[in-house]
């Protein structure tokens, strides 16, 4: 069992027609991922990796019953392309475009509000449920069907962890990259909340790093409504004030908000244990077991 | 990217939102006659992206032209906080009683737009943010319908703006929130906004800084860009196109995707070492940009020894080698040792290529960062 995409997620691949698109879809489909259909306007028609392209999100959800949108879309269009995801409308749609305008991305999130549907990132690597699916840019080999839900908001550091698990065999259940943006669908308590209520989720790992307050809210949360046994990590402990530090939401500021420290005190006070490297994360979860 | 506050202005002043009468200078005779032209007195205001300009030195009140000579003398060409000052703005003096804030920004955490107003302008806001939260009215904006005229007012109303002037005030929030939606503005601030005498408002300075995700948009103002980068370093990184943060120890770090390269310093950090730098080179770098940030490390005195850790995903393990071999290969002698980890795609065809009499090769991070403590602090010694 998982949580937001399985064996049976059917997938349109918006911008599939792109080079970083087309790759991936290809990837998906190796790893196993339902991919039935692509969209991009005007290419209505086409084939790419084997699958049929329809000019809308709408046709392609329609014909091939698609129910999970992946997006490839450059910034300068992926409001738009998220638009058109939200209206199809699709149960997920997982947004891997870095670079969207923080205003497009405001009013996505606003029009979000009104609708059921998950949306994952954007500026994220996507969700997999190790030997089911893959939504994203994810290398597949790393990942180990399991039990341990994982949560984190930059891609690499979740290949690190996910290492670190898959080496000590311990598998995944799912793996949400929720993205390094300032606003974002899916945060880490919609997530805690998913792994709360998945059966197979007996243990979750949340990767969080510095710059605003999502990882303190999620702690007061754990706290409140978690019972599943959660297992953190903070990165940018060393980060100076006042610098970015590659995502546009990681920054501690001039004032002294977003620290490492603060975050990993909410998560230590909610009692949950965090690692000072990525493999004292996995020491953590294997004593949980 | 930010706009220097006389571009701000400008933006600003097009729109209908009234501003001192002010004159851009570059010599200290331009200044002077800037000043004559304006009258007496005037403000010389140092055009340099650093905050608490005022407090540092940077801008000076002057009354006749010989002071305006004395101040434009010291402020162009001074150093503000590691900015040198290449240009000054001469601004009529305006003879203020009170002083607002008004201030549209992105509330990241709701994910909404939400405006400011203050009856404390003047001073550093965020300190008024932290001392009296109280003293500052917000509005949340629904970004679907953008700001209504009553919110504007609502805003101006609750932070007790007096009556006389508010519905001035209200009008040029109303303006200052039009231009940064239409101009995919990340901070629009007016502060202070200073109120005369006579009941006139007008913007005494203006801060206007765009979402840069946003420039392909919005051409002309991205032209308006003067960042001075405060080192070279800062400078190499802007031209190679890296996310690069300078620190003051002496293990160099490169890797891919922020998360790793964070946590990569915080292992340098936890294992006794001091990181010089962040430096993440992307995804699906190519072996130029491996080359490029090796580039970029060496040319810090500071390091002492690399650590250079990859997990790829789109990054591939083979593309990396061949970039490290190519940027070190090209070196008689290799100017600081480099300790490589590679995991992820591609990592096995990629140690295969790399040339092991150049570098250190490690299997895990947590080694990889340890041999590089070590190599650095030998060098110290």
């Amino acid at each position: 069992m998982s949580v937001l995409v399985d064996d049976d997620t059917r997938v349109v691949v918006q911008g599939i027609t792109g080079g970083e698109g087309k790759f991936h879809t290809e990837q998906m489909i190796e790893y196993g991922t339902n991919v039935v259909a692509g969209a991009v306007p005007g290419r209505g028609g086409q084939e790419v990796a084997g699958v049929p392209v329809y000019d809308t999100v709408a046709g392609a959800a329609r014909e091939e019953d698609a129910d999970a949108a992946v997006v490839f879309v450059p910034p300068a269009f992926a409001g738009d392309a998220l638009f058109e995801a939200l209206d199809a409308p699709l149960d997920l749609v997982v947004a891997i475009t870095e670079g969207i305008p923080t205003q497009d991305m405001s009013r996505v999130y606003r029009q979000l509000q009104d609708t059921d549907t998950h949306l994952v990132g954007p500026n994220c690597p996507g969700v997999i449920t190790p030997g089911e699916a893959k939504l994203g840019i994810l290398p597949g080999n790393i990942f180990e069907a399991g039990n341990v839900g994982l949560v984190s908001r930059s891609g690499t550091l979740t290949y690190q962890v996910v290492d670190n698990l898959t080496e000590r065999g311990l598998g995944q259940s799912t793996a949400i990259g929720i993205g390094g943006d300032p606003i974002i669908g899916t945060d880490f308590i919609d997530a805690l909340e998913l792994f709360e209520d998945d059966p197979d989720t007996d243990a979750i790992v949340m990767c969080g790093e510095i710059g605003g307050e999502d990882e303190e809210e999620a702690a007061a949360y754990i706290d409140e409504h978690v019972d599943t046994p959660v297992v953190g990590f903070i990165a940018g402990r060393t980060a100076p004030p006042g610098k970015r530090m590659g995502h546009a939401g990681a920054i501690v500021s001039s004032s002294g908000t977003g620290t490492a420290e603060s975050k990993i005190n909410a998560l230590e006070s909610a009692g949950v244990p965090v690692g000072d490297t990525p493999n004292e994360v996995a020491d953590h979860v294997e004593d949980l077991f | 990217m930010r706009l220097h506050e006389y571009q701000a202005k400008e933006v600003f002043a097009d729109a209908g939102i009234p501003t001192p009468d002010a004159t851009l200078a570059r010599t200290v005779d331009e200044a002077v006659e800037a000043a004559g032209e304006i009258g007496y007195p005037v403000a010389i205001k140092a055009q340099v992206h650093v905050g608490g300009r005022g407090k540092a030195g940077g801008i000076k009140l002057v009354e006749n032209d010989e002071e305006a000579r004395e101040a434009a003398a010291e402020i162009l060409g001074m150093d503000l906080k590691g900015y040198q000052v290449d240009k000054v703005l001469v601004e009529e003096a305006v003879d203020f009683v009170n002083e607002l804030y008004v201030g549209v920004t992105m509330d990241r955490g709701e994910g909404q737009p939400v405006a400011m107003v203050s009856t404390r302008g003047g001073v550093n806001i965020e300190e008024v943010a932290e001392e009296d939260p109280d003293a500052i009215a917000r509005e949340h904006i629904d970004p679907a319908f953008g700001m209504h005229e009553y919110e504007a007012r609502k805003v101006v109303y609750e932070a007790g703006v007096d009556r006389d002037i508010a519905m001035d005030v209200a009008s040029i929030l109303s303006t200052l929130y039009d231009l940064w939606e239409e101009r995919d503005g990340a901070d629009a601030e007016i502060n202070p906004l200073m109120v005369t005498a006579e009941d006139d408002v007008i913007a005494a300075d203006a801060v206007f800084n765009l979402d840069g995700d946003a420039l392909f948009r919005q051409q002309d103002l991205a032209e308006l860009e003067d960042e001075a980068a405060e080192d070279d370093l800062e400078a190499k990184a802007n031209e190679y196109g890296f996310d690069y943060v300078r620190l003051s120890g002496n293990v160099g770090i490169i890797g891919n995707g922020a998360g790793l390269v964070m946590t990569t310093l915080d292992l340098v950090d936890y294992y006794g070492g001091a990181p010089a730098n962040f430096l993440d080179i992307g995804g699906g770098a190519k072996a130029e940009r491996v080359a490029n940030a090796l580039d970029m490390v060496f040319s810090d005195d500071n390091v002492d020894a690399v650590v250079f850790n990859i997990f790829g995903g789109i990054t591939r393990g083979d593309e990396v080698a061949n970039g490290i071999n190519q940027a070190l290969e090209q070196f008689d002698e290799i100017p600081k040792q480099v300790i490589v980890r590679l995991a992820g795609t591609n990592a096995e065809e990629g140690m295969e290529i790399l040339n092991t009499d150049l570098v250190q090769v490690e299997a895990t991070l947590e080694d990889a960062v340890q041999a590089a403590v070590e190599a650095a602090a030998e060098v110290e010694q």
